[in-house]
């Protein structure tokens, strides 16, 4: 057992803890709830080590403990799975997974072979199918994750923390986890497991537990509460009925021509409502036999359409190439990618994401920390940064024009920071994902791609966004949303295409898209 | 409410810590020697810093990138003896008969544009062919002092002439050439990296390249237009100190890249890129140029000198550090 008693952390003289107090108890697992910034990371980071410096007590087997590092909480058994991966890029696989536990030889050399045969049977255990021997740069996000999971497993650790540990994965590997999950809650194992996914904890968790503002606020067994009830007690107010109404009061005269239908998008904290074209609008961007060329991972033959004023979603397995499709449309992949992409009948160039940019395309990355914003600089400077020779006379910058562009778009996407001139690191990720999305929308983009937009940030910044995608939709933007959030998915999408192993292998309009059908499209022909 | 404005007092003192660092050694060298605050000498560090402002200014824009040039010195060396020849010997096509003279002007820009093509192919390496900065600009570091020895065969340029040496010795408006070349060379440069495209972009790159790849943004054009600059820039180095010696030496300018990648840490600038000033870069290199000075005045040995510069260079990256640590 696991106890933590009033436990206070300050940083810099901000309380992030106050007074928390915690049970956890072999065999179960334990839901971490709150919204960003309630304190779920910073309490996590005391239980393993990383901030050895807080007020209160911490007990592990009735023994009071207080950890310097995480080697030596690793050592008494308790692991943490950090939602930022902390890989070396260039060892391999089973590399990163001995670090620091490296096994030898009876000469006292390093016995690979025994390390790779381990590793292989860690990554078969989480269905990870990549080579021991592959370097970690080499492989996907959500691959990493695995590998990281693979980590803690391989030592034993009796409490296991897991940090949005499907953040990143599809879902073959979210399933293969919760049996692992399952298998470990049996040996009797400690899990803490955070996420922003509720019908994830509803799967697996046992118990809950609810931090708000610093704060421990409940405690209790996830049997016999219900969805609603556990949200409001992470976001302590009613479900935004404010919401409702406003989506209630958009029916009335139509604005397009076309005849509509409304839509409604539930999210945790109520309903979106949309209008939807019953009829397609004209075709906007037209993509025809894009194959992508670049050692194992290649696209094959994509063709498809999207409509003016349409969201049309890609869903896929790992690996599936949803990624590689947007960032081939974008310019990315350079001489590698063959095909056509045409943006209102005239031919896009595939060679740079600047050309891409011209022509009125804009991608929100995937990995928001490593390719969406520049954490050195300011909000309004990550803001004006795609559309500054229009902030210019003469070659020089106007302050005032940054300014009045930067403001419309905090205020706009409400984007919460102290000034314009707060740098970027110091912002929530759904703050930071806003101001991705803000730079991309001053230019004025007739298609917008989504990569895994959500990914990671709280509920009310997810509600913000999608109710963003759906009002560009409206105003007549093309928009493609990949997402391995089935639900998130058909919740937004007008309709879905399906890719599996770099091909796309279905389309479905909203009405018959069900999760069945996207999965039985998406998993590979054995 | 209290709290910030706390951060921000001692986030702008913290920017302050180089020009504080520099009254102090003043105020100490002042006091140590009677020579240090006259007239004479007061202008004669400002007339040596001004070669290192040249070459740091550059160097910053470099590093700001996340690069590093290395060939600094080595391209002054050439760009120097290129303007001497020329100047003082023209071309001379003994199959053809025939003979181009050269102006100090013409001379002086065939200098620079010789800075700025080396400086360009620094940039094409590194972006073309993915070089990292510092091996292609180690590279350029020998092929340039390489090309300054076949130029020279081996021996100095001497004898081009008052007019030409008025760049390096001369005087306007009370202040000396070197420092009014220095001063504007800054000035553009200060502009460059706050009102312009161009410097918001060299800031991006350096603090995410992989974000301003993906905003759009030209990184290979960026980077080869700012190692074009710091190899142009190397050049007026070259330029001012060729005058002030009334001769191109071919081993001038070595180790000038130590002094201009200390100038630039010492101003704060961050050499993982993305972060740092100009003004910074000038503070640190007068620091050092006064540094180097006080310690000739006080007839310490140059051994020390090299040791005492090595320990600044030091404590001005840990100062750095926990200051990054504190924000």
């Amino acid at each position: 057992m696991l106890v933590a008693e009033n436990i206070t952390k300050r940083f810099s003289g901000v309380v992030a803890l106050e007074n928390v107090c915690l049970e956890l108890h072999p065999g179960k697992v334990n839901a971490l709830l709150g919204e960003n910034g309630a304190g779920k990371s910073t309490l996590m980071k005391i239980l393993s080590g990383v901030y050895p410096d807080y007020e209160g007590r911490i007990l592990f087997r009735g023994e009071e403990v207080r950890f310097k590092n995480t080697r030596e909480a690793q050592a008494s058994g308790i692991a943490i799975i950090h939602q930022e991966l902390n890989l070396v890029p260039f060892l391999s696989v089973a590399e990163n997974i001995f670090l620091g536990s490296e096994l030898l030889t009876p000469f006292g050399l390093l016995d690979k072979r025994r390390m790779r045969e381990k590793t292989r049977q860690l990554l078969q255990r989480l269905a990870l199918d990549v080579d021991p021997d592959a370097k970690v740069a080499s492989l996907k996000v959500g691959q990493q994750q695995l590998v990281e999971i693979a980590k803690a497993l391989l030592h034993q650790a009796e409490v296991i923390i897991m940090d949005e540990p499907t953040s990143a994965i599809g879902d073959k590997e979210v399933k293969a986890l919760f049996d692992i999950i399952a298998n470990l809650k049996r040996e009797g194992r400690i899990i803490v497991y955070i996420s922003h996914k509720l019908d994830e904890l509803f799967a697996i968790a046992d118990r809950y537990i609810v931090l708000r503002d610093g704060r421990f606020i409940e405690a209790g067994e996830m049997k016999g509460i219900g969805h609603d009830e556990l949200i409001r007690k992470m976001v302590g107010r009613k479900l935004d009925a404010r919401l409702r109404q406003r989506g209630g009061s958009r029916t009335g005269a139509q604005v397009r021509g076309a005849p509509e239908v409304r839509r409604e998008i539930p999210t945790e904290e109520g309903t979106i409502y949309r209008r939807r074209p019953t009829e397609l609008l004209p075709e906007l961007l037209t993509v025809r036999d894009l194959c992508l060329y670049s050692g194992s991972r290649t696209l094959k033959d994509i063709s498809f359409a999207l409509h003016k004023g349409e969201v049309l979603g890609i869903f896929g397995l790992m690996g599936a190439g949803r990624t590689e499709l947007l960032e081939s449309i974008f310019g990315l992949h350079g001489g590698a990618v063959s095909g056509a992409v045409s943006l209102g009948g005239k031919a896009v160039s595939l060679a740079s994401p600047g050309d891409a940019v011209k022509a009125g395309i804009a991608l929100v990355p995937e990995d928001r920390k490593k390719d969406g914003v520049v954490p050195g600089l300011s909000v309004r400077q990550n803001i004006c940064i795609t559309t500054l020779p229009d902030l210019a006379t003469m070659g020089v910058l106007s302050d005032g024009k940054e300014q009045a562009l930067a403001g419309k778009y905090i205020g706009s996407l409400q984007i919460k920071t102290s000034s314009q001139k707060q740098l970027v690191k110091n912002l929530s990720g759904g703050n930071q994902q806003k101001i991705v999305l803000a730079k991309w929308l001053a230019t004025n983009p007739s298609v917008l791609m989504l990569d895994e937009p959500t990914r990671g940030i709280d509920i009310h910044a997810k509600t913000e966004i999608y109710r963003l995608i759906m009002q560009l939709a409206d105003e007549g933007m093309g928009i493609i949303v990949v997402s391995s959030e089935m639900p998130e998915l058909l919740a937004v999408a007008d309709r879905v295409l399906v890719m599996c192993e770099g091909s796309v292998t279905a389309a479905f309009g909203i009405e018959e898209a069900t999760e069945d059908n996207l999965l039985k499209a998406a998993l590979p022909n054995v | 409410m209290a709290f910030a404005i706390n951060t921000t007092y001692r986030q702008r003192l913290s920017k302050l810590q180089p020009l504080i660092a520099l009254f102090v050694l003043c105020a100490i060298l002042g006091f140590l020697s009677d020579k240090f605050f006259t007239v004479t000498n007061v202008w004669n560090v400002m007339r040596q810093v001004s070669v290192n402002i040249c070459i740091s200014t550059g160097m910053t824009l470099v590093v700001l990138t996340a690069g590093i040039d290395l060939s600094v010195g080595s391209i002054l060396a050439f760009c120097g003896a290129v303007t001497a020849g020329l100047l003082k010997n023209g071309i001379e096509m003994s199959s053809s008969n025939l003979f181009i003279g050269f102006t100090i002007l013409g001379a002086s820009l065939a200098g620079l544009i010789a800075g700025s093509v080396l400086g360009w192919f620094n940039g094409w390496a590194i972006t073309r062919w993915k070089v990292p900065p510092f091996v292609a600009t180690l590279a350029m570091l020998t092929i340039a002092r390489g090309l300054t020895m076949l130029w020279t065969k081996g021996f100095p340029i001497t004898g081009l002439g008052s007019r030409f040496d008025f760049l390096g010795t001369g005087w306007f408006l009370g202040i000396p050439l070197p420092v009014w070349i220095s001063g504007i060379v800054v000035i553009a440069a200060i502009f460059i990296t706050n009102k312009t495209a161009l410097g918001r972009y060299i800031y991006a790159i350096g603090g995410n390249e992989s974000a301003a790849r993906l905003s759009g943004i030209n990184i290979r054009r960026i980077k080869i237009i700012v190692y074009t600059i710091a190899g142009a820039l190397a050049a007026a180095g070259g330029l001012i100190v060729t005058a002030r010696l009334d001769a191109a030496q071919p081993n001038a300018g070595s180790g000038y890249e130590l002094d201009s990648i200390a100038a630039v840490v010492i101003g704060g600038t961050s050499l993982s890129g993305g972060r740092g000033t100009i003004l910074g870069t000038v503070l640190g290199a007068v620091i050092i140029g006064v540094l180097n000075n006080g310690l000739v005045l006080l007839n310490v040995s140059p051994f020390w000198q090299q040791v005492v510069k090595g320990f600044v260079i030091l404590v001005a990256v840990i100062v750095d550090k926990i200051n990054a640590k504190e924000e």
